[in-house]
C-alpha cells in the first residue's frame, strides 16, 4: 500500500522533473547567440611576405615583459636553420618565436611569427575552472595568475598551443603567454612592442575590422601576391591577430587543423546532458526503488529466511 | 607469509570473541597483536620489502617535486600538459572507481541482495580511488596549495573541470559517508551507522547522478582539444558517453580483480559469507560488465560511423584504435561471453584483468599518445613513472590497512 503511494508521487516527481527539464531548452537556445566580439577589439595584421625574420620583435617582447633575452640572436640565420627539424614554440622565455618555413612555390624562405591570438572566444578561457582569464573590451586575452591552480587546461584548450607553463618554479609557477602588452600599452590605446620594433611593417596595429578590411584590399590591390583568405579571420570562432601569407597557410607553418568554429562549440553537447541528468536521474532511481523494494517485500513475505535475515541485518 | 597470517588469524579469531565489549583501540589497530610482533610481521612479509625499495626512491623524488617545482621530476613539456601523472592517476583511476556508485546501485536500488556481500568492498575501493586521485592531482597541479580556490575563490561554472571539481569533492564526501556504516562498526558508535542507514538512499542516487557527470565530464574534457587528439580517440559529441559507459565495466572489472586478489593474499580476513558467494558475484559481475561492454563498443563505432571515419581505420593509427578495442574490450567480453556460460570464473577474473589494463590504456591513449599525434611523442620521464609507482605504493598500503580492520570483508560479530 504504503509503495503504491510513494510510488505515485515519485510519478508526480519525475513528469514535473521532465517539464522542467523541457522548459529549460527553449531558453538555452535563445541564449545561444553567436558571439561576434567587441567593436572595440584592436588586433594586429600579420603580413607573412613582409617578415625577413629579423627577429626584432622577440627581442623588444623579452625586454618589455623582462624576460631572457631570446637565443641566438648573434647567428640568426644558424638559429632560424636549425629549426627546420624542430620548430620553436611559445614557452616560459619566450611569448613570441619567428620561424623559418620553406615553400615549393618559392625560392625564399618565409618567416612566420607567433604569439597568442587573442581569440574572439578564447578556449583558454572557457576551458579554466577559476575563471584566470578575461577578454578585455581592448581585445586582449589577459591572464590573473593569482587565482590559476596549475591544471593547464587551458594548455590542452587553446587550438594554437599557446599558454606555457613555468614549470621550474616550485612556489610560484604560472602560466607564460602573451598579454598583448595590456597594461603597459595596449590599455592606453598603443600598439603592442612588437608592432613598434617591426622595421619591415609587418604588423599593423588597429581596430580588427578595420584590420579585415586592409587584408581584403591587399589581397585584392596584388593579384597573385596572397592567397585569397585571412587565417584568424574564422578560425577558433575568430581572432584579433590576422594573417595574410603569399603561399597556401600550410606551407608558412600555419596550423590548418584549427577547427572554424569556437573550441566551446565542442562542449556545449556536454554541457546540455548535465541539466537532464540532474533532474531526470533522481526521479528514475528513487522509481526503480520503490519497485524493487515492493517486489522484495512481496517475495520475503512468501519464504526465504536468508533473504530477510540479510535485510533486517542492513 | 603462512605462519605470519596464521599468527594473526590467532590473534583476531581470539578477538572478535571479546568483541563487542572492551576492546581497546591499540588492540583494535595492532590486529589484537603486541606492538613488537606486528613489527615483526611486516618485517617478515616480502610485499613490505618492495614497497619500502618503492618508497625509499619515491619519498625523495616528491620531496624533490615540491622543493624544485615539476620540471624536477618530469620533462616539463609545453606541448603535453598533461603527464603520465595525471593521465593514470586521474584519468585512470577515475573509472577504476566507479565501483562504488554501481555495486551500492546494486544493491540499494536495484535490491539485489545477493551482491551484498561485496558491497563494501566495492565502496571502499570506490573511496581510495578518488582519494588517491585527488593525490596524484596535488602532486601534478602547479599550485596544490589552491586545490580548493575553484570551490571557494574563483569560480569559472562554465567549464567542464569546474563539473569535475566540484563533483568529485562532493562524492568523495558521499563516499565517505557510505563508508561510516563500517566504520561505526569499527570504531564502536552505533548511532552514527544509524543515521546514514537513513540517508543511504539519497547518498545512493547522488553518487550515481555524480558519478554519471564526472565520469562523463572527463571525456568531456577532452573536447577542449578536439584537432590535438586523433580523430578516433575523440569525437565530441560522444566523449562524455564514451567515458562514462567504459567507466562502467572498468569499475565491475576492478572489483572482479581486487576481490580475488583479497580473497587468496587476505583469506583470514575474509569471512565465509564472503568466500563462499565471491565465485557466484563474480560471474554476476561480469554479467554485467559484459552488457556494458557491448554497449560501448555500440557506441564506439557509432562514433566511428558519425564522424565518416572508416578510412582511418586502415592506417597505422587505425590498427592501433583496432588493437586497443580488440585487445582491451573485445578479448575480455569474448572471455566474459564463455566464462560465465560455462561458469569458469578464473577465466572470468583473467578476463576482468585484461579489461583494466585496457580501460587504462584507453585513458592513456586519449592523454598521452594520439594527444598532439602530429607532433613528436612524449617518453615520460623516468622520475615521473617512479612517483607514479610510490602513490600507487601509498594507495597499496593505505587499502591494506583499511581492509585488515574494517569489517568489509567480514561482518562484524556483535
Ligand atoms: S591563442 Fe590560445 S592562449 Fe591566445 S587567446 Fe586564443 S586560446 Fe587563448
Ligand atoms: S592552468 Fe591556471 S589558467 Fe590554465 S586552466 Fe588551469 S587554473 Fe586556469
Amino acid at each position: 500500500m504504503r509503495a503504491k503511494i510513494s510510488r505515485r508521487t515519485l510519478l508526480k516527481g519525475l513528469v514535473a522533473a521532465m517539464a522542467s527539464t523541457i522548459s529549460m531548452a527553449p531558453s538555452r537556445k535563445s541564449s545561444a547567440h553567436d558571439f561576434q566580439g567587441y567593436e572595440t577589439n584592436r588586433g594586429v595584421l600579420v603580413d607573412v611576405s613582409r617578415c625577413v625574420g629579423c627577429r626584432s620583435c622577440e627581442v623588444a617582447c623579452s625586454r618589455e615583459h623582462g624576460l631572457a633575452p631570446p637565443p641566438g640572436l648573434v647567428d640568426n640565420y644558424r638559429l632560424l636553420d636549425q629549426q627546420q627539424q624542430g620548430m620553436r614554440r611559445t614557452d616560459q622565455n619566450a611569448f613570441t618565436v619567428v620561424n623559418r618555413h620553406e615553400s615549393p612555390l618559392l625560392t625564399h624562405p618565409l618567416f612566420k611569427k607567433t604569439q597568442c591570438n587573442h581569440c574572439l572566444e578564447p578556449a583558454c578561457l572557457t576551458a579554466c575552472f577559476v575563471n584566470a582569464y578575461t577578454k578585455t573590451p581592448e581585445g586582449a586575452v589577459i591572464y590573473d595568475a593569482d587565482v590559476c591552480v596549475g591544471c593547464r587546461t587551458c594548455m590542452v584548450a587553446c587550438p594554437f598551443s599557446i599558454p606555457a607553463f613555468k614549470y621550474d618554479s616550485a612556489f610560484a609557477p604560472q602560466i607564460m603567454k602573451c598579454n598583448f602588452c595590456f597594461d603597459t600599452r595596449l590599455s592606453r590605446g598603443r600598439p603592442p612592442a612588437c608592432v613598434e620594433a617591426c622595421p619591415m611593417e609587418a604588423l599593423t596595429f588597429g581596430y580588427r575590422n578595420d584590420l579585415l578590411r586592409v587584408a581584403r584590399k591587399r589581397i585584392r590591390d596584388t593579384p597573385g601576391r596572397y592567397e585569397k583568405a585571412v587565417y584568424g579571420e574564422f578560425e577558433a570562432g575568430g581572432t584579433s591577430w590576422l594573417y595574410i601569407s603569399p603561399v597556401p597557410f600550410e606551407q608558412a607553418g600555419f596550423d590548418i587543423h584549427v577547427p572554424r568554429q569556437p573550441i566551446l562549440n565542442y562542449v556545449k553537447d556536454f554541457l546540455a546532458v548535465v541539466p537532464m541528468v540532474l533532474t531526470i536521474w533522481p526521479g528514475l532511481f528513487a522509481g526503480i526503488y520503490l519497485l524493487a523494494r515492493a517486489n522484495k517485500t512481496h517475495k520475503n513475505t512468501n519464504d526465504h529466511e536468508d533473504v530477510s535475515d540479510e535485510t533486517s541485518e542492513r | 607469509m603462512k605462519p605470519v597470517s596464521a599468527n594473526i588469524t590467532d590473534a583476531v579469531g581470539q578477538a572478535t570473541i571479546v568483541s563487542g565489549s572492551h576492546r581497546g583501540l591499540l588492540d583494535k589497530i595492532f590486529l589484537g597483536l603486541s606492538i613488537r610482533n606486528y613489527l615483526g610481521q611486516l618485517l617478515t612479509n616480502p610485499v613490505n620489502w618492495i614497497l619500502g625499495l618503492i618508497l625509499a626512491i619515491g619519498i625523495p623524488l616528491l620531496c624533490q617535486r615540491y622543493l624544485f617545482g615539476l620540471q624536477a621530476i618530469t620533462h616539463g613539456s609545453q606541448d603535453y600538459p598533461w603527464g603520465i601523472l595525471l593521465g593514470f592517476g586521474l584519468f585512470g583511476m577515475v573509472p577504476l572507481s566507479a565501483s562504488g556508485f554501481l555495486l551500492s546501485t546494486t544493491v540499494e536500488i536495484f535490491r539485489r541482495d545477493d551482491f551484498l556481500p561485496i558491497e563494501r568492498l566495492a565502496l571502499l575501493n570506490g573511496l581510495l580511488g578518488y582519494f588517491f586521485a585527488v593525490v596524484f592531482l596535488l602532486v601534478d597541479l602547479g599550485m596544490p596549495w589552491r586545490l580548493t580556490y575553484p570551490m571557494v575563490v574563483s569560480f569559472g561554472p562554465a567549464a567542464v573541470l569546474f563539473l569535475v571539481a566540484w563533483h568529485v569533492a562532493t562524492y568523495l564526501s558521499v563516499q565517505i559517508a557510505e563508508m561510516l556504516p563500517a566504520v561505526s562498526e569499527w570504531a564502536d558508535w552505533p548511532g552514527l551507522k544509524r543515521f546514514i542507514k537513513k540517508i543511504t538512499l539519497g547518498l545512493t542516487i547522488a553518487g550515481i547522478i555524480l558519478s554519471t557527470l564526472h565520469q562523463g565530464a572527463l571525456g568531456a574534457l577532452f573536447c577542449y582539444a578536439p584537432a590535438k587528439i586523433h580523430p578516433l580517440w575523440i569525437a565530441p559529441e560522444f566523449q562524455w558517453l564514451h567515458f562514462f559507459v567504459s567507466s562502467i565495466f572498468a569499475g565491475l572489472c576492478m572489483v572482479i580483480v581486487v576481490s580475488w586478489l583479497v580473497k587468496h593474499t587476505m583469506t583470514w580476513r575474509c569471512d565465509r559469507r564472503y568466500l563462499s558467494t565471491l565465485d557466484g558475484i563474480t560471474l554476476g559481475l561480469a554479467k554485467g560488465a559484459a552488457l556494458a561492454m557491448i554497449t560501448y563498443l555500440v557506441i564506439k563505432l557509432v562514433a566511428v560511423a558519425h564522424d565518416q571515419e572508416w578510412l582511418l581505420l586502415i592506417s597505422g593509427w587505425g590498427l592501433y584504435y583496432l588493437l586497443e578495442l580488440g585487445l582491451g574490450t573485445v578479448v575480455p567480453l569474448v572471455i566474459f561471453a564463455y566464462g560465465v556460460r560455462h561458469s569458469r570464473v578464473t577465466m572470468v577474473r583473467w578476463g576482468a584483468l585484461l579489461a583494466v589494463a585496457g580501460i587504462v590504456w584507453n585513458r592513456l591513449n586519449t592523454v598521452l599518445i594520439c594527444y598532439n599525434y602530429r607532433l613528436h611523442q612524449e617518453i615520460p620521464y623516468w622520475k615521473e613513472l617512479w612517483v607514479v609507482l610510490t602513490v600507487l605504493g601509498f594507495y597499496f598500503i593505505v587499502y591494506r590497512f583499511i581492509l585488515y580492520r574494517i569489517p568489509v570483508l567480514f561482518r562484524w560479530r556483535q
